[in-house]
């Protein structure tokens, strides 16, 4: 592994993480997975759970494809509610890891950032290794890692809205104050373009769900995602140039003295 | 020759019906004290091949293209009345994509959606019509089905038996057992869905509605005397019969969307059951020794059961073989994506 992105102590090569929501079909789901190379998937158990963990063929389903499961709360809308699917999850899927999504809003699906913070720190205090769904607000993010974060994964644009990225100075801002906490885009991003722009801003790695699931052909845009994420990558690592006004010719201008200056 | 089906819903009795017209005699088995208690119960009887395109692979349209002849014309319960499929404004990309992936509809505007569907006039701006698609009653069609099946000499129906207490053994089985042949198939899995019956005589729509969402899409199909179905949540989890309040907001909710007349309807009922699905989500015909089973038909019960009946009735008189539907790693199955029609998005006019 050259370039490990580390996750609560795990090295993982791939910087993508994909939902497994809204397939065609879980061959489908299956195939875009391996098609991807991501390491790890999410799964959401509030509502699949049902009156008696009655989810467990998907589950296996999912279980049965050999990548890391990252559990996650989505559909909760209280803090309680997330602690309380974060504990089942940790028993079904034999896991610490928890993707906290504590929604507050039904039209933007926006965290409830307050409800977030509280079961966060209720999570890691009680063990659980936390990835919070946030916004990109700072403030939060600093309460986030008081609270026991060791990652962050803010959106880029609301939920499912393939926008992409929404507000590209806040992101910027958050890789800066940040330099060593890992940072997953989560949410909002919809080309593969989308995804590289963010890991040439130096972030860790992309969650992705709908963008994939909904496309036209979910396995080759699983494809094109860890491309443009390796891409983006590298972009990163190898110091784009700073833009300048001017052209500035790649040979040089032989036979000019003098350069126009003003 | 005598055929055992086991399993008197919508697979059962199709497969029932192809093999006694192909002579075989024919007996069904059925636990319940009458056809049709099972999942086909709470089907949306949609017989809607081209939309089922948005999530479905091709050969489900292939296949279900089969079912508008049989439904409509061979048994007589369907109306050929077309789909109208429609999207919030604010949801207008959802439109967009669904006519990326279907086919053989038109896009109309508001004035063409009035025409069609009167009480939508000036609800929704623009939609697509599928004037080939076809709708039934899956409770009424299942009974003129069994109606027919018992006008056959060949046929004999045995109701509340347990088909493994039978002492004879039959030349061949089908195994129409659905979710509750599990035990036999490796990798079959419930999907739940539920549904809700609603009655309002504010309203009357000539052909189902598809509404359009990202989190949750819904359809109403008119069942005639004011009753509309309204359906369906689809849970990858295996609980049978509890209907959640979640499910029962966003279903009212939805069908509130379509019209606002649906919040004084009359709730009549509320159903919840298992889908059976393979993870490619596409259905199978296994053969087993002198065994065949028709399972994985997913969601589309009504839709796949006549193609699937016809090929079972030649794999078991005359030793057929059918790929598509036998074979697992078929090409025709292929379950990688398809190719996007660009087209069809400028001609949606949504402008996405």
């Amino acid at each position: 592994m050259t370039d490990p992105v580390r996750l609560y102590d795990v090295a993982l090569s791939s910087r993508l993480l994909l939902g497994t929501a809204r397939y065609p079909s879980p061959a489908i789901l299956a195939e875009a997975i391996r098609a991807s190379g991501c390491e790890i998937v999410t799964v959401s158990l509030r509502r699949e759970a049902g009156g008696a963990r009655a989810g467990e063929a998907f589950w296996s389903l999912i279980r049965d494809i050999g990548v890391r499961v990252l559990p996650n709360t989505a559909g909760c809308r209280t803090a309680k509610e997330a602690i309380a699917t974060a504990q089942m999850a940790r028993e079904v899927f034999a896991t610490d890891w928890i993707k906290l999504e504590v929604i507050g809003e039904e039209d933007t699906l926006q965290p409830d950032v307050f409800g977030l913070v509280e079961a966060a720190r209720a999570l890691a205090d009680d063990g659980f290794k936390v990835f919070p769904y946030t916004t990109d607000d700072l403030v939060v993010a600093e309460r986030l890692l008081d609270a026991g974060c060791r990652v962050l994964m803010p959106w880029a644009a609301p939920i499912g809205s393939g926008r992409g990225v929404n507000d590209v100075f806040a992101l910027r801002a958050l890789r800066a104050h940040f330099p060593d906490t890992p940072l997953i885009v989560d949410a909002g991003l919809g080309a593969p373009s989308h995804a590289a722009l963010v890991m040439e801003m130096g972030y860790d790695a992309v969650l992705l769900n709908t963008a994939v699931s909904r496309a036209g052909d979910p396995v080759l845009m699983a494809r094109a995602f860890a491309l443009a994420i390796e891409a983006g990558r590298a972009g990163f690592l190898a110091e784009p140039m700073t833009p300048r006004d001017m052209a500035e010719p790649s040979t040089p201008v032989i036979g000019r003295p003098f350069d126009r200056l003003a | 020759m005598l055929a055992r089906v086991i399993g008197a819903g919508v697979a059962g009795l199709c497969a029932a019906y192809a093999l006694a017209q192909k002579g075989v005699d024919v007996e069904i088995v059925e636990r319940e004290a009458s056809p049709g208690l099972g999942c086909s119960r709470f089907a949306g009887g949609m017989i809607a091949p081209w939309c089922e395109l948005e999530s479905a692979e091709p050969l489900v349209a292939t296949l279900g293209e089969e079912a508008l002849g049989f439904w409509s014309h061979e048994i007589g319960v369907a109306t050929v009345a077309g789909s109208l499929v429609v999207a919030p404004q604010r949801e207008r990309a959802e439109l967009a994509d669904f006519a990326c992936r279907t086919s053989h509809f038109e896009t109309l505007d508001a004035k063409g959606v009035a025409a069609l569907e009167p009480d939508l006039a000036g609800r929704f701006e623009t939609a697509l019509f599928f004037a080939e698609e076809a709708h039934l009653d899956p409770r009424a069609a299942l009974v003129a089905l069994t109606e027919r099946l018992a006008c056959m000499p060949n046929v004999t129906l045995y109701l509340q038996q347990d088909a493994a207490q039978l002492a004879t053994a039959p030349d061949w089985t089908i195994d129409c057992r659905g979710f509750a042949a599990r035990d036999a198939l490796s990798g079959l899995r419930g999907v739940k869905g539920e549904m809700l019956i609603l009655r309002s005589e504010e309203i009357s729509l000539s052909r189902p509605v598809r509404m359009l969402h990202p989190r949750r899409p819904v359809y109403l199909v008119p069942r005639g005397e004011g009753l509309f179905m309204v359906g369906a949540t689809m849970i990858e989890n295996e609980e049978r019969a509890r209907v959640t309040a979640r499910s029962v907001v966003e279903l009212v909710n939805s069908a509130f969307a379509i019209h606002p007349a649906f919040a004084e309807a009359e709730i009549i009922e509320m159903g919840s059951d298992l889908r059976p699905a393979f993870p490619d989500n596409l259905p199978r015909l296994l053969k087993r020794d002198r065994a065949l089973y028709i399972n994985g038909l997913y969601r589309h019960g009504f839709l796949l059961a006549p193609a699937l009946a016809r090929r079972a009735a030649e794999v078991v008189v005359n030793d057929e073989y059918f790929p598509e539907v036998m074979d697992a790693h078929s090409d025709q199955r292929a379950i990688a994506g398809r190719p996007r029609d660009h087209a069809a998005v400028a001609a949606a006019g949504t402008g996405v």
